[in-house]
Formats: structure tokens, sequence, C-alpha cells
């Protein structure tokens, strides 16, 4: 008598599902996702290089405008001063903006900064002798030689002593300070480029460790490669949504204990609860784009070393990709940004950044649509080659251990 | 090699040591567990697997005897559907595609491999749920596993804290627990004592009994002659007999064993001119030849007539390594023997 078996056939799904239990317990109560929880330290150090490289960029293709409103002889004379000054001075100025009185009188300042929302980011009143600067706290005092020098030079053409500045900061609405959502954009992007290859460098080791456990022939008996990739994909992803819950609670409530809140912070010009969203999206598919390509990866290579030198060239790369999309928040609107929006590695990081800088959501959803067609597609490769790759016949897999021999089996070639 | 069914049926018991292969084939009325034709595996540009041919019978023990690096183990995987073959078909349980019926199949890989972290009732219910056996059955069925094989001591402990031998107890069991209608165990006696062999071949013949079909490569041949139905040679990538053990002993003629009191007369010329010639210090002699082709009276008699004193007579049948030195070749042979486990197992 053949005695039945007691249970059915599971799905890709259901058995990535089992795969993907089995590693996120494993994983959660792992000494690596210790290192995982305090990886942001590490952020800050890497996020501060990220801002020395960005500060040339919002130092020129991203200097703040600067309204004029005074009596047109007054703005003409400021315009006039300003060109003069900027040949010499190569981009370090403000670009000064002549603004139109409004139609109704009187109005404030604060009222015509508001009014210009996205033309200008500070307003200049008064008069080349006694210029007024009104904007954002610390836009303001940035701003306050340039403007002294571009002042004198209005009165003069060889000044001998520079008029002073009145500075009048405001709050200034939310979406409306440009070099703070620069700095909102930047820092969404260091991190989210940090967590993705964290936990891209966790998806790979967690594999490797399997191959050399011989665990792997075990999962490639039971269910298909594709679950066995799927699973481990998951699994990660569900272990990084526990870290970022994890450091979402803590900086709440260092905020909150600091008698902070959001609103204290630069706003994203989408508002911070959709920021934060597409953060989470946008990490999710920069995870799953480079997870296939590392998991691809892992499956080539049976020691550590191999999956080094495999792995090199790619980290390289990504961090490329993150350079050209930090880059990108600089150049809103050019070719250079359009190009980091499209190419699917770049795409989630310029996205979240555009995110920061500008308003509506229709570009975002185009973007998701784009960057979730090259999951699928990255996913769908990555499985295939893994599962040609991950088992050949012999001890660990037939790999010799040479990284000549692991650089071969990428390419295809013996 | 690729080997016919009805070639081999029609072939029947000849010896023939070094001719064509017979085919494997099931007893009539027996159904398939397992029927591979042709299966071809390469690796970057070596055949590690030529032309396979296999049809293993439901409910039996089939053993798939080989030395290292005949191609067992990629054979068994392409079985499994861990690699596609490159060329050729299979049809396990019934399905053309094996994970279809992953439920019904255990396999215990010849690299043993557990999670170290796992403790053992967990490693178990594990393996279990990648077979579709709900996680909360599996870890009961686990215990229970565990304790009928006298590790219940051990449910909680984990993979790494145990020995060697225990993990591996604990992995057998690990492809048994959702009870499968196929098991394949890729050299499960490498690793275990004497004592735990003994307990794993008394396991497998329960599996047999209850009508799961149990497959097994191996390089140790008491094991294949003690425990299986029908085995599978298997040597350079190619399977030069696949069939019932008893057909593979069949292949080689039965070795005549005679000690007579003389050493030379007229009935010398009886024995075959290859006999080999031992002689005892105290003058009698012994010979040693495959039996004739006339049978054993007409030799009998010469002895007799000839006055030889025959002092002991016996025909012993060939044993398994015999036939498999006889099939696969003295190369295969030294290669299967140069293992010192196998020195262990005969």
């Amino acid at each position: 008598m053949t005695p039945p078996s007691s249970q059915g056939r599971l799905s890709t799904l259901q058995a990535a599902l089992v795969v993907a239990r089995r590693d996120f317990h494993a994983v959660l109560f792992s000494r690596s996702f210790l290192a995982f929880l305090i990886g942001p330290l590490f952020m800050l150090a890497v996020s501060a290089l990220a801002s020395s490289v960005g500060q040339q960029v919002e130092q020129t293709a991203g200097r703040p405008r600067l309204g004029v409103l005074m009596a047109p002889a007054d703005t003409a004379a400021m315009t006039g001063a300003a060109r003069r000054i900027d040949r010499d001075l190569a981009g370090m100025l403000p670009d000064l903006v002549p603004v139109a009185p409004p139609a109704r009188d009187p109005a404030s300042p604060q009222t015509v900064l508001v009014a210009q929302h996205g033309a200008i980011d500070a307003l200049l009143t008064g008069t080349p002798e006694r210029p007024v600067l009104t904007g954002a706290s610390g836009l303001v005092e940035s701003l306050e030689g340039p403007v002294r020098l571009i002042a004198g030079a209005a009165r003069e053409p060889s000044p001998r002593a520079l008029p002073p500045v009145t500075l009048a900061p405001v709050t200034v609405p939310a979406g409306l300070d440009k070099v703070g959502r620069m700095r909102t954009a930047q820092l969404g992007q260091t991190v989210l480029f940090l967590l993705t290859m964290l936990l891209a460098g966790m998806v790979l080791s967690n594999l490797v460790e399997e191959k050399a456990n011989k665990i792997i022939e075990i999962l490639a008996a039971a269910v298909p490669m594709d679950a066995v990739f799927l699973g481990k994909l998951f699994a990660m992803l569900a272990v990084s949504f526990v870290g970022i819950a994890v450091w979402g609670i803590a900086a709440g409530s260092v905020l909150v204990i600091g008698g902070h809140s959001l609103a204290d912070l630069p706003a994203p010009a989408v508002g911070w609860p959709l920021f934060l969203l597409l953060g989470v999206v946008y990490f999710a598919m920069a995870y799953l784009l480079l997870g296939a390509v590392f998991l691809t990866i892992g499956s080539m290579a049976s020691t550590v070393r191999e999956v080094q030198t495999l792995s090199m060239p790619v980290t390289m790369l990504q961090l490329l990709v993150f350079f050209f999309a930090t880059y990108a928040v600089g150049a809103p609107h050019s070719w250079s940004a359009r190009a980091a929006e499209v190419l699917p590695f770049s795409s989630p990081f310029t996205m979240l950044a555009r995110a920061a800088m500008e308003p509506g959501l229709t570009p975002h959803l185009l973007a998701l649509g784009w960057q979730g067609l090259w999951v699928a597609l990255f996913v769908r490769f990555g499985a295939q080659l893994f599962r040609r790759r991950v088992m050949k016949s012999g001890p660990a897999g037939g790999g010799n251990g040479k990284p000549r021999a692991g650089l071969a089996r990428l390419f295809g070639r013996t | 090699m690729k080997m016919d069914l009805g070639n081999w049926q029609a072939a029947g018991n000849a010896p023939d040591s070094h001719g064509a292969a017979p085919a494997s084939g099931p007893a009539p009325g027996r159904a398939l567990a397992i029927e591979a034709r042709g299966l071809v595996k390469r690796f970057d540009g070596f055949t590690a697997v030529d032309g396979v041919d296999l049809s293993v019978p439901e409910g039996a023990i089939y053993g798939v005897l080989g030395p290292n690096g005949a191609g067992k183990t990629t054979t068994l995987r392409m079985l499994l559907g861990i690699i596609d073959p490159d060329a050729g078909v299979r049809r396990i349980l019934g399905a053309e595609r094996p994970h279809d019926v992953a439920h019904a199949i255990g396999y215990l890989p010849e690299e043993r491999g557990l999670y170290p972290a796992m403790k053992a009732h967990e490693a178990i219910a594990f393996v279990g749920a990648l077979r579709g056996l709900p996680r909360a059955e599996g870890q009961r069925r686990g215990r229970r596993l565990l304790e009928e094989h006298g590790l219940g001591y051990a449910a909680d402990r984990q993979i790494r804290q145990m020995s060697k031998g225990m993990a591996q107890q604990v992995q057998i069991l690990a492809c048994l627990v959702h009870e499968p209608r196929l098991v394949i165990f890729d050299e499960p006696f490498s690793g275990l004592d004497a004592l735990n062999q003994g307990k794993l071949e008394k396991m497998m013949r329960g599996l047999a009994e209850r009508g799961t079909t149990v497959i097994f490569s191996t390089h140790v041949i008491a094991h294949a002659e003690r425990l299986c139905d029908q085995i599978a040679i298997i040597a350079g990538g190619k399977v030069p007999f696949a069939g019932p053990v008893d057909l593979a002993r069949d292949r080689i003629r039965p070795q005549v064993r005679l000690e007579t009191r003389a050493a030379e007369g007229p009935w010398r010329t009886a024995l075959p001119a290859a006999a080999r010639h031992d002689r005892k210090l105290d003058g009698s002699s012994f010979f040693y030849f495959p039996l004739p082709d006339s049978g054993i009276e007409p030799l009998l008699r010469a002895l007799i007539q000839g006055e030889a004193g025959i002092l002991s007579l016996s025909i012993e049948r060939a044993g398994l390594h015999d036939a498999f030195v006889a099939i696969a070749g003295e190369a295969a042979a030294r290669a299967l023997e140069a293992n010192p486990q196998e020195e262990q197992g005969r």
C-alpha cells in the first residue's frame, strides 16, 4: 500500500513565504541584525560626505532666487550690479528676480513671498542704501553678504563701504524653503542608499552562509528556486521594515522628548506623510532591484572571497549611481535629472529627492510603475540565473573558490 | 548508455560481463515511481551524466551503485528537479516536473546541512513545511519522530550543539516527517557508525514494507547487496547495468572451488585451462575456476574416474562485488574500493 501524503503541493508564493518566514526569524534574532540597527550611525558619516559633494551643486545650479521689490530704478540698478559682479564671482551670488508690486496695497514682504511661491526663495525690499531682506531663517543670514555686495555696487561702481542689510527672518510655509528642501532630499537619498546597500549585503551573506551550510540543496529539492529567491528577498525586506519602524519610533521619541516635531525640520514639497510613504515604497523598489542583483551574484559564488570579488564592481557602480542621483538633485529639470529619474537603479533615489523638492504625485505614480516593471524583470531574470547557477554537481555548488572561476560563471564562460 | 526494456527481458540471465547493457524494468504489474530515459547533464563541457535510463518500481528499495564522481548525485539531482537535464525525460510519481510532487518526496542530500541555530524539532518541522506540512503539525511530528528514534532528549537542542552523527539522524527524520511516497537518499550511510547504519537499514526496510519507494546511492556494495531489490550500476556517467540484484550476480558465472588429494592426473584435462591452482603444505591442491558451460556433472564424472581424490567441492554464486567488477570494469571497482568507508561497510 502506498501511504498517501498528508498535504498538497505548495504554490511558489506559499513556498516563498516558508523560506521568508525562516529567514526573517533567523535574521531578527541574529547579531547581524543588531549591526543593522546601529547602521544609521555610519549613515551620518556618509551623509556628511554626500552633503559636501552636493554643496557645490547647491551653490551653482541650485542657487537661491532672490526676488527684488524696489522702485523700478533701484530694481534695475540692483539687477545690473548683480550681473556685473557675478562675472567675477562665478555663481556665488543669488539669482535676482524682479518682482512686480502686488495689485492691492499694502502687502507685507512675507505676503509677497508666499504669493510668489516656488518662484523666489527670499525677497529684497527697501532701497540700495537700506535694503531689507525677508526670507526663511538661515537663508537670509547666508544671503546677507552677497546682498551687501550687490547693494554697494548698485550705489556706485567701486564702493568704498557696503550698506547694512536689515534681515527680516520669517517662518516660511512648507515647500518654500528651497535650501532646506534640498537638504531633506539629500538626507532622504543617503538614508535610502545606505539602507539598500546594508540590506543587499545582508541578503548576500545570508545566501553564502546557506551554501556553506549545504542547506541550499534541501531548499532546491523541495521548492522551486524562484520561491527561494523571492523568499530571501521578502524576508530581508520585512527585516528592513522592522528596522525602519524601530528607527522611526526612536527618532520620534527623541523629537518628542526634545519638544520638537517634524514641522521644525525643512518640510519636503509633498509634505511629510506622503514623503515618508514614498520613502518606504522607493526603498522597497531600490532594495528589490539591488537585492535581486546581489542574490544572483551570491548564487554564483561559493566562498566569501568569491562573493567579495563579484560584488565589488556592483557596489562601486551603485555608488556611482548614488552620486549621480545626488548630482541630479542640484540640477532639477536638466537632462541629467531626467536620466537619473529614468535609469532603474538611480530612479528611486532621484524620485525621492524630487518628492522633497517638488509637489505633485503623478510623476511618482509613473515612476513607481516604471520601477515596478524593472523590479519584475530583474527578479525574474535573477531567479532564472540563480536557478541555473546555484546548484551544480559536486561539493559546494561546484565552485572552485577561485575568483576567476566565479567571474567566468558570471559571464557564462568556461 | 541507453537501455531498452525489451532487449533486457529478451536477454534473460545470459551471462555477459562486458556485452550490451540490459535495461532496467519493473516487475510486471508494478507501477513506476521513477522513470527516466536518456538523461544527460553537462557541466562546463564535461559530461557528468551520459544517457542514463532508470525504472524504479513503486515500493522497491533501489540502489544506485558507483564510485565517487560516477554521476550518482547528478542523476539524483536531476530526478529531484534540483537541476534540469540537458537531454532526456524524467517522470517522478507520474509527474514530469518533480516539484509538482515535491510534497510526496523526501530527500537526504549527500552533503548534510541544517540551520545550525535551529532546534532539532524545528529543523524537522521546517523541512516538512517546505514540503507543504503545516508548521504546527510538523513540530508535533518532529517531536514524536525524535522520541521514537531515541532522540527525544535532544528535541530542543540546537543543531550546532549536536554531534555530526546526531545531526545526520535528525536530517534523516526531517526528510520523512511529511510521510513521503518516495524517499531519495544520497549516500545515506556515510558519516554513520555501524550501529546507526544498521538502524538506517532497518528503517529503509520498514519504509518499503509500508509501500514507500526508497532509492539510495551508495559506493558501499554491502549495503546495496543487503537492502536492494534492484540496482543501477553507474560508472563514468553511464549505466552499464540496471535491474534486479540477482540478475547482476548472474552476469558472471558461479565459481567452482575444488580441493583434491592429487595434484596431477588425466582428470586435469577436465578443468578449464585458466583454473587457478594453489598447493597446500600437506600436498593437497586447491583449484578455482568458473563453472564450465557444460555444468558440474561432466566435471565430477571426470574427477571421479581420474581418481583425483576429491576432498571438497563447492559452487559459489558470484557476489555483487564480483558482479560490479565484471559489469563496470576493474577501474570502476578500484575507484569504488579506494574509499575507506567501503571497507568499513563490507
